[in-house]
């Protein structure tokens, strides 16, 4: 499997607490990595790393490197905004920007002005929509507030919005906790027909879910990776004694 | 033992009880006898005349005449005043989001902005008319917005910047993982989002505005005429109502109410207005 992300000796701290303990990994190309662990173990501090939102908190520190495509995300001449493009960020809660669905999927598009206005625009929208899963559910009601959806709905939107810049990298920080079954199943087949074309890293505490999707697993605990495999391996012939015992339900 | 101690709290809940309904209906009291008093002296003086013309020759001697000028000098007052204020205090409140939070800058503005809140407007009175004396202006319509704006805008900008930094910040990070900036994420998403509250801070600067007797009366003066110019003398409501009051005519003095009672159905129209529009643009707010 093909590297893309790459992360080299990573350390955060929130003021005086260390969440990140010298982290070394690689992430592999279109595929599905799940990041997973007990609550507190540092999974959303690492998943936060990858498109720098870390730095967005008032006392956190970060030492060490992220590189996508071989490049250090965190070097000095790097454009932040630019590099966010390349990561989506699907988040626990769904937040709709305060604009109608079609707007929400346009805004993307609008402030990186990746097409022209009109029926170029018009069908992009309804292309993203579509890989959402999204698209039948809204098309009469383009214009309508983006807050008319139900919870399921809005974190589909919420994936085409993210779809809609071109991502290399999809984030999803537990993106269907707050979502019934239904929709939680409906976001997860989406993710799995999406990997054949983007590098797709969740993070959840489901092991469940966890076993459905991965294809590459990570565990986590106390800040640091215990083990990290594919998928089969680590769910079927765990190396370590506290997988084991996570994978066994002990905590 | 068990019971005494729930029925103490039921008590003690039922003395906050009391205590908070005797508040507000104090405060209610209060609020209905200022309006009963402004209703039931001024609506007996309050005829089409009244608004729809100009004190003529003998007004202040109970003679005919209306308050069109005061009404129109003040709707241009205040509304010019609000308007430049906007100009300010929105980037100012934008900028105060966008690019600190909470570092030393800040703080030092939203400090002075506190301070300039509670100035009585007479010194910004004083201070205008020192300036127009220093520029040789007389007293104006334009003097007057100014000054009006410079007292509006800290009221403008600080309630804006309470309500602004109530945004929900997994909004802000909503926009920002698409790779938005930090402006564009305040004019496209944080704008749109806290538009309501907007609204209502821009009200509150008008409202102040329009009842300030004290900043316009040496910068825009008074005349019997309707502001044709913005180089002229302007009236103004409070004004109006104050110069009313202090003849020793009862008619002329029961005008001054039906002025107060002008003033308060003005504030109260775009008030209501400015909620109706408030609430067409939050169709769209993410709760």
């Amino acid at each position: 499997m093909e590297t893309h992300i790459e992360i080299r000796n990573l350390n955060a701290y929130y003021g005086d607490n260390q969440a990140l303990k010298e982290i070394n990994l690689e992430i592999p190309r279109q595929q599905v990595t799940v990041i997973m662990g007990p609550s507190g173990c540092g999974k959303t501090t690492l998943l936060m790393s990858l498109n720098r939102f870390l730095e967005l908190g008032d006392s956190t520190r970060l030492s060490g490197q992220v590189l996508i495509d071989g490049e250090d995300i965190y070097a000095l001449d790097v454009d932040v905004t630019e590099m966010r493009k390349k990561t989506g960020l699907l988040a626990q809660r769904p937040y709709p920007l305060p604009m109608s669905i079609y707007d929400n999927v346009a805004y993307g598009l609008r402030i990186h002005d990746l097409c022209k206005k009109g029926h170029e625009m018009d069908a992009k929208v309804k292309h993203f929509l579509e890989e959402a899963g999204l698209w039948n559910e809204v098309k009469d009601r383009l214009h309508k507030p983006a807050v008319g959806l139900s919870i399921g709905q809005q974190q589909r939107l919420c994936l085409a919005r993210g779809l809609a810049v071109r991502p290399e990298i999809i984030l999803g920080d537990e993106p269907t906790s707050a979502l019934d079954p239904i929709s939680a199943q409906h976001i997860e087949k989406r993710l799995l027909d999406l990997k054949k074309e983007y590098t797709i890293v969740l993070v959840t505490h489901i092991l469940r879910q966890a076993k459905r999707l991965a294809d590459y697993v990570v565990f986590m605990y106390l800040g640091e990776v215990v083990e990290c495999g594919l998928a089969h391996e680590v769910f079927e012939h765990p190396r370590q004694e506290r997988t084991r015992a996570y994978l066994e339900g002990q905590f | 033992m068990k019971t005494r101690r729930i029925a103490k709290r039921h008590v003690e809940e039922g003395i906050f009880k009391v205590l908070m309904i005797g508040s507000f209906a104090l405060i209610s009291a209060s609020l209905g006898f200022i309006l009963l008093t402004v209703i039931v002296r001024g609506l007996p003086a309050l005829n089409l005349a009244m608004l729809t013309q100009t004190p003529k020759g003998g007004y202040y001697l109970g003679k005919e005449g209306g308050i069109l000028n005061a009404i129109i000098g003040s709707l241009y007052l205040a509304g010019g005043g609000t308007l430049l204020a906007l100009l300010f205090s929105l980037p100012l409140a934008l900028f105060l989001k966008v690019y600190t939070t909470h570092s030393l800058w800040s703080d030092t503005v939203r400090l002075a902005l506190d301070v300039l809140w509670g100035i009585p407007s007479i010194v910004f009175g004083a201070f205008g008319f020192t300036i127009m004396l220093a520029l040789n202006m007389r007293a104006s319509l334009l003097a007057g917005i100014i000054v009006l704006a410079l007292l509006e805008l800290p009221i403008m900008t600080r309630a804006m910047d309470e309500v602004i930094r109530m945004t929900p910040f997994d909004l802000e990070q909503a926009s920002l993982a698409l790779g938005a900036t930090r402006l564009e994420t305040a004019i496209h998403v944080v704008l749109r989002q806290m538009l309501p509250g907007i609204v209502t801070a821009i009200l509150l600067a008008f409202g102040r505005g329009i009842g300030d007797a004290a900043s316009v009366l040496f910068t825009a003066g008074y005349t019997d005429r309707i502001p044709t110019s913005l180089m002229r003398p302007a009236a103004s409501l409070p004004l109006a109502i104050f110069f009313q009051l202090s003849t020793p005519f009862p008619e002329v003095q029961r005008r001054a109410y039906a002025a107060a009672l002008v003033l308060t159905l003005i504030v109260l129209t775009i008030s209501l207005g400015s909620r109706w529009i408030s609430g067409r643009l939050s169709k769209y707010v993410v709760k």
